[in-house]
């Protein structure tokens, strides 16, 4: 690019974009319980209308308490979550103990190809409050179908995924990733503010 | 204009075509005796093929060969014609199939909410023309001179002052008169009704039988004979025949299409919903497939009764092509529509969650959509029972359960295991067969994920995992 060209027919011909101020940011995020973690996410909890990301090491470190205020709210208020194929049985006692309130908590069972179909469409579908969804290694199309349905519905969404998928690109706005060991939640990636850069604790549930 | 008379001048070959997948076939339906087949009715299409009703089968095939023939079916005719009174009784409850060839509507009750003749009229004509029923319609201040006017002409309205004119002026032969007395008038040099009506009634009364004066009493409203009336049945069924195999779901989607359609006008028609119905697949040589499509509510929308049906039948599998689609549904209970706050905090809101949840069964399987519910037992795998009903939300012992459960225990191999709680044990079931007598442990595993494991009572290892503290 030797040629001077005026900064005009840059721009005309959409060669060169101007970039603008972000979104406003509404604070009507899902309280996630932990105040650090409300802090550092930009609506002031995980985003009520859109997709949330959870990357987890191996199945039961944590996902569930760290989910488990929100939902457990959201079903207080008389709105149904639904756990679109989950990887065991989820056994009321504990969730009954969570708060979460049994009767609006609906487990949909499917097979892999038709576990994306079921969460897109109860997504869509705008009659739940939250849906939790376990994609696996499923690619960033599949996720971005999932964020789309989340927007339109205005639903919120959860992708439990294995902490393999970190280093893939993701339509998620907001990415968190549970480190077990340390017992805390690090925030990848969260549109409209600037990640953490420390990982946030969070408690473990007294046994 | 209290009445309003639908002449089905053509429903013989309107309810042939409905029945089969091409609306726009060279139908012909023949009748008579078998040596001497005359055509009855024929469809547009054989129309501009030159084919004519009264025309024998054989005079037919010299014109052309490029028809398809059927019987006329009387029986079918006639159900076409109760299945349009369930499509009229929308309107009112007041419908009549006494006249042969035609509905009789009470309409006057109900012109506040329908509006006058002309709105009306259009949009009878609108509803009709979609279900591919050709018609000719007249509203009047009495049934008969509905159905007279009807027979000549579409769209005419007349009321009180008009409606004498009106009769008087139909030509003898039309006015619906017994065929030997129309002649006897015709001959006497009488054209028009207003010239009989004209005459001395005891000159009438010496030469005409008294069923003659009754009948001419009654057009002019002097004299109303009660008509009975049509009661919508309990049952829904239809069908559609193929010309042809079909193997494919695809080609059977357009006749799925209308007769969930055809069963939602009966449903809103009785201000009922389904909870249950059959698509039946024709074989030939076989027995029929049944497709059950049950729903756990009432539901009545034609999209969405359609959309589920269609779920179901993509994953059904046939033993052979299917020659005819038949829908029967039996269960038709009251339909209670969802109650909505008038300010919705969801603008959003475009599916209801009973919709969303029958969508899901109809792709997933009928139990594939449960909620849990918790029985009081000491053993963790017999807690949770699945329920298709909302469960109730008991209290529970506050105990250290884990929130994921494995389907069923594996054994736990881990070296780098650590003892957080317990061991607590659950000893139960000796009485039902089920009996377990363990040990139960909350373990952090080397991946620092916790879980509750067990061992035989009193044992220390090796482990089985039950479950995770997620």
């Amino acid at each position: 690019m030797a040629a001077v060209l005026p900064l005009e027919q840059l721009l005309d011909a959409r060669r060169l974009w101007r970039g603008t101020a972000a979104p406003a940011v509404v604070h009507d995020g899902l309280a996630t319980g932990i105040d650090a973690l409300d802090a550092a996410l930009p609506g002031g909890g995980w985003p009520a209308t859109s997709l949330t990301e959870v990357l987890i090491g191996a199945d039961g470190v944590g996902e569930l308490q760290l989910l488990w205020p929100a939902l457990a709210r959201l079903t207080e208020t008389g709105n149904n979550v639904v756990l679109v194929a989950p990887p065991y049985t989820p056994h009321g006692p504990a969730w009954r103990t969570a708060g979460v309130r049994l009767s609006r908590l609906i487990v949909v069972h499917a097979d892999r190809t038709h576990a994306l179909w079921a969460a897109e469409q109860s997504l869509r579908a705008g009659s739940c409050g939250a849906v939790v969804c376990w994609p696996g290694t499923a690619d960033d199309r599949a996720l971005r179908r999932l964020q789309v349905a989340a927007e339109t519905g205005g639903t919120a969404g959860f992708a439990i995924r294995p902490a393999s998928t970190l280093s893939n690109p993701s339509p998620a706005p907001v990415r968190v990733a549970i480190s077990a060991a340390a017992r805390e939640v690090l925030v990848v990636k969260c549109r409209g503010a600037l990640p953490p850069s420390r990982p946030i604790p969070f408690p473990r549930v007294a046994h | 204009m209290r009445w309003a008379c639908v002449y089905l001048p053509h429903l013989a070959i309107d309810a042939a075509l409905r029945r089969r997948a091409a609306p726009d076939a060279p139908l012909i339906l023949l009748s008579g005796p078998a040596h001497r087949r005359l055509i009855h009715a024929v469809s547009p299409a054989a129309e501009q093929r030159g084919l004519r009703p009264g025309l024998t089968l054989a005079g037919a095939q010299a014109l052309t060969t490029d028809f398809i023939a059927l019987d006329l079916d009387a029986a079918a005719v006639e159900r076409c014609r109760a299945w349009l009174a369930g499509w009229a009784y929308r309107y009112t409850s007041q419908v009549s199939l006494d006249y042969p060839e035609c509905l009789v509507l009470e309409i006057g009750e109900s012109r506040a909410l329908f509006g006058e003749w002309p709105a009306l009229h259009a949009r009878l004509t609108a509803e009709l023309t979609a279900l591919g029923i050709r018609h000719r319609l007249a509203a009047a201040p009495y049934p008969i001179v509905a159905r007279l006017l009807a027979g000549l002409q579409d769209g005419v309205g007349v009321d009180e002052s008009t409606a004498l004119a009106a009769v008087g002026a139909l030509p003898i032969s039309s006015a619906g008169l017994a065929d030997e007395v129309a002649t006897a008038i015709e001959r006497m040099g009488l054209r028009r009704l207003s010239e009989v009506f004209a005459l001395p009634r005891d000159a009438l009364a010496r030469r005409f039988p008294q069923s003659t004066l009754h009948y001419l009493d009654a057009v002019r409203g002097r004299r109303i004979a009660p008509l009975t009336w049509y009661a919508p049945p309990d049952v829904f069924e239809a069908g559609i025949e193929f010309d042809h195999d079909v193997e494919s779901t695809q080609a059977l989607l357009f006749p799925l299409r209308r007769l969930t359609a055809d069963l939602a006008a009966f449903l809103a028609a009785r201000d009922g919903g389904v909870q249950r119905f059959a698509l039946q697949l024709e074989h030939d040589g076989l027995a029929d497939s049944q497709v059950v499509v049950g729903l756990l509510s009432p539901e009545r929308e034609a999209a969405s009764l359609f959309d589920l049906a269609r779920g179901r039948l993509e994953q059904v599998r046939v033993p052979a092509p299917v020659r005819g689609l038949r829908l029967v549904a039996r269960e038709l209970p009251p339909f209670i529509p969802v109650h909505r706050d008038l300010f919705e905090t969801r603008a959003q809101q475009t599916t209801s969650w009973e919709q969303l949840r029958e969508r899901l069964r109809a792709r997933l399987g009928d139990d594939a959509v449960h909620n849990l519910t918790i029985r009081p037992d000491h053993r963790p795998e017999r807690v949770n029972v699945p329920s298709v009903v909302a469960a109730k939300d008991d209290a529970v012992p506050a105990l250290p359960r884990p929130g994921w459960l494995l389907p069923r225990p594996i054994p736990l191999r881990d070296h780098g295991l650590r003892v957080i709680a317990g061991p607590e044990r659950i000893e139960s079931g000796w009485w039902d067969g089920g009996e377990v007598r363990r040990d139960y442990y909350v373990v952090e595993t080397s991946q620092g994920q916790r879980a509750w494991a067990f061992c035989a009572a009193g044992e220390g290892g090796p482990f089985m995992l039950a479950g995770y503290f997620a």
